[in-house]
């Protein structure tokens, strides 16, 4: 089997030139932290709430990402991504609840198993439901935003009513597993067992996304297809079949974010769809729509705001938010890292 | 002069006229008509709806830009005149004072998000209003030493408006109260914005709106800037949501998140508008009529049908009146695909067709 796709058969004597990496919006994670230690006073306090604000950013990275992909590929802006987070978290929820003897023993293993089962059933839950979604409401609305936004809005009500059918509209209580309860304490630190673990979720996602969309052939695929969809169709590939999976990964996606928050939270209500997905919007605004790389450093962006501000005056922690949308906006129009398109 | 009132933009079916006719001539007669609270206070609510919608369709129906702010602006009116009422006393001249103060700093803001968000695309600013709009939410039920919270602020309104206050008889008819002109001053004030919202949408600018709804390049290419008439669009739009929340606040004599500013509201608009006819200002005369006296009676109908299907699984949750969203929403994505121009574009289609 041949490789045509690999660059180096066409013998060229000069390297592919390359778009340079612009490292400047990478800044603004460490400068805002820098900003905020002074005002906050007390390191340790820092240093627990910068942890915070990286759980926190990863948890909203897992659940931007789909959309944004989505978005970038699609042209497809699904104002119904709330739904999935929702419905993933009460996925989740039914599932640890006949597992409540794994989640109570003392043993990480199980509690891990009961977790990963839950996380997988949501996934695979939003994942299929994301594919019955595009079919049926997305379909027949490509290339028409406006009724994009309104039909996925429509989904969105739909959905949440249907969380109320199906499963109650009073809060939940989702509890953690007993070995993830409380925290780790190092000297004056104390960083929350489950904020590490969703840190590491996050980087693995990350990472993941990473090599997949740049080191394989349908990585390539997607990558191109976001540059210009029309002629990855011309060379040849379903570029309908890209979409849709795209789609599903990006909702089993959101089922997976939405699983975490919900357990951060440790509280589900039908409405924490809406919570999210506005938190989600502004990630996306400002990374850039489209971009996964600009995606994941607007999540740290927002969480970091959201930390600190809420530490030091909780009223605004949303409205800091969108400050930061406002003079990122101003700086850079298009988001941090804007996706060459149309 | 009829045509001159209705700006040369005549309903163009026999029987949207009539039904029009039919809603003007019910809200106008309904303090003498009907007794009871009930009665009147829909009619208001339907008043106040009406001006909401009609301002919401000349931003997504004429302009084709969507937004989920309008709540937000609806919420600053009634803020603006309630918290004026509340706290600089029940006088004429505070609660012009709030309202005014209300028109500008939603002007303002409007401009501001337009500003921001219309420039680069006009996806963007669904997402930015929806994030800027929850924030103002959460910033008016937690900075409750001013908004009054959760609970909201009941307050006052001038003397003469006070149900007690009895300012004339009239024979047969019975007493004219305060509460009654309070009404009569809503619907007179509304029906002049309606009026004014339709004579916007038919003047140049109104066209050059549907313009860039239909085809946003090849307006600008024939040498309109689309950004600014979007963004006035939306300031003129973002006004009249101002002053709709004002007449509201008026009517109610409270104003508090839950009547004003949820996401709930915001959806009942959209509803509103895509049932009644995107595009169309009578569509929000009908949609907004409609879907409020269905609000009132569909929750009592499907009370019974929830009673009447008990026993069978999962039917009577669905049926439960809590669950009325639900079927409106299947509705709305309904009519998005099928009914695109609504309940007004079928009737002036079927016309157009014979």
């Amino acid at each position: 089997m041949t490789d045509t796709t690999s660059p180096a058969v066409v013998a060229a004597p000069e390297p592919i030139p390359q778009t340079k990496t612009d490292y400047v919006p990478l800044l603004l994670v460490p400068v805002i932290a820098l900003v905020a230690l002074p005002l906050i006073g007390n390191p340790a306090t820092w240093v627990t709430l910068t942890m915070a604000a990286l759980a926190m950013g990863m948890m909203i990275f897992v659940i931007s990402s789909g959309l944004t992909l989505v978005f970038g590929l699609m042209d497809v802006l699904n104002f119904g991504h709330g739904a999935f987070i929702a419905i993933g978290a009460y996925l989740a929820l039914t599932v640890l609840g006949p597992l409540s003897g794994w989640t109570q023993a003392d043993s990480l293993t199980l509690n891990l198993a009961a977790l990963g089962l839950a996380l997988l059933a949501a996934m695979i839950g939003t994942g299929v439901l994301g594919y019955v979604f595009e079919r049926v409401i997305i379909m027949p609305v490509y290339g028409q935003h406006l009724k994009q936004i309104l039909i996925t809005t429509g989904g969105l009500i739909v959905a949440e009513q249907l969380i109320h059918v199906l499963w109650g509209g009073d809060q939940k209580n989702m509890a953690l597993p007993t070995a993830l309860r409380g925290g780790i304490v190092i000297g004056d630190v104390a960083i929350e067992k489950f904020r590490l673990l969703a840190v590491a979720v996050g980087l693995v996602v990350f990472i993941a996304m990473q090599l997949v969309l740049n080191r394989t052939k349908l990585g390539l695929l997607i990558r191109a297809g976001v540059e210009n969809s029309e002629m990855v169709e011309a060379l040849g590939y379903r570029i309908r079949r890209l979409f849709v999976a795209v789609f599903v990964a990006g909702s089993a996606l959101a089922g997976l974010g939405g699983t975490l928050w919900a357990l951060y939270r440790e509280t589900l209500t039908a409405g924490i769809g809406g919570e999210v997905v506005v938190l989600v919007f502004i990630v996306i605004i400002i990374g850039g729509l489209g971009s996964v790389g600009g995606c994941f450093l607007g999540a740290i962006l927002v969480a970091q705001m959201a930390n600190y501000t809420g530490y030091l005056a909780p009223k605004l922690a949303l409205a800091s938010n969108i400050g930061l949308m406002m003079i990122i906006l101003m700086w850079r129009p298009q988001g941090l890292y804007p996706v060459a398109k149309r | 002069m009829l045509r001159a009132l209705l700006s040369d933009d005549l309903p163009g079916s026999r029987l949207l006229t009539a039904v029009l006719l039919l809603i003007l001539v019910t809200l106008a007669v309904t303090p003498f008509a009907f007794s009871g609270a009930q009665a009147i206070n829909t009619a208001a609510k339907v008043l106040v709806f009406i001006v909401l919608v009609a301002s919401y369709d000349l931003l997504l129906g004429y302009t084709g830009i969507v937004s989920f702010a309008h709540t937000m602006f609806y919420g600053l009116g009634g803020y603006g005149v309630g918290l004026a009422l509340y706290g600089w006393g029940a006088t004429w001249s505070s609660m012009l004072a709030g309202l005014v103060l209300a028109l500008i700093a939603g002007i303002l803001l409007a401009l501001a998000i337009g500003l921001f968000s219309l420039r680069v695309r006009a996806i963007f600013f669904a997402m930015v209003t929806l994030a800027v709009a929850s924030v103002f939410a959460i910033l008016a039920s937690q900075l409750s030493d001013i908004t009054g919270g959760e609970d909201g602020r009941s307050f006052r309104v001038p003397e003469v408006l006070r149900p007690g206050t009895t300012l004339f008889e009239l024979p047969m008819l019975g007493t004219v109260t305060g509460r009654t002109l309070s009404y009569y001053i809503l619907f007179f004030v509304s029906l002049a914005l309606f009026l004014a919202a339709l004579r916007v949408v038919n003047s140049p600018f109104g066209r050059v709106l549907q313009a860039i709804r239909e085809n946003d390049f090849r307006a600008e290419a024939l040498g309109y800037r689309t950004v600014t008439y979007r963004t006035i669009a939306n300031c003129l739009a973002a006004g009249m949501a101002v002053l709709a929340g004002g007449l509201n606040a008026m009517w109610l004599r409270y104003t508090g998140p839950d009547t004003t500013l949820s996401f709930a509201i915001m959806l009942d608009i959209l509803l509103m508008v895509v049932i009644g006819g995107m595009g169309t200002m009578y569509g929000a005369v009908i949609g907004a009529t409609l879907f409020i006296v269905a609000q009132n009676y569909l929750q009592k109908l499907m009370a019974t049908a929830s009673k009447a299907t008990e026993g069978i699984p999962l039917l009577p949750q669905l049926l439960h009146p809590d669950r009325w969203l639900l079927w409106l929403g299947i509705l709305f994505v309904l009519s998005v695909y099928f009914f695109p121009t609504g309940i007004v574009g079928k009737l002036r289609q079927k016309r157009t067709a014979s």
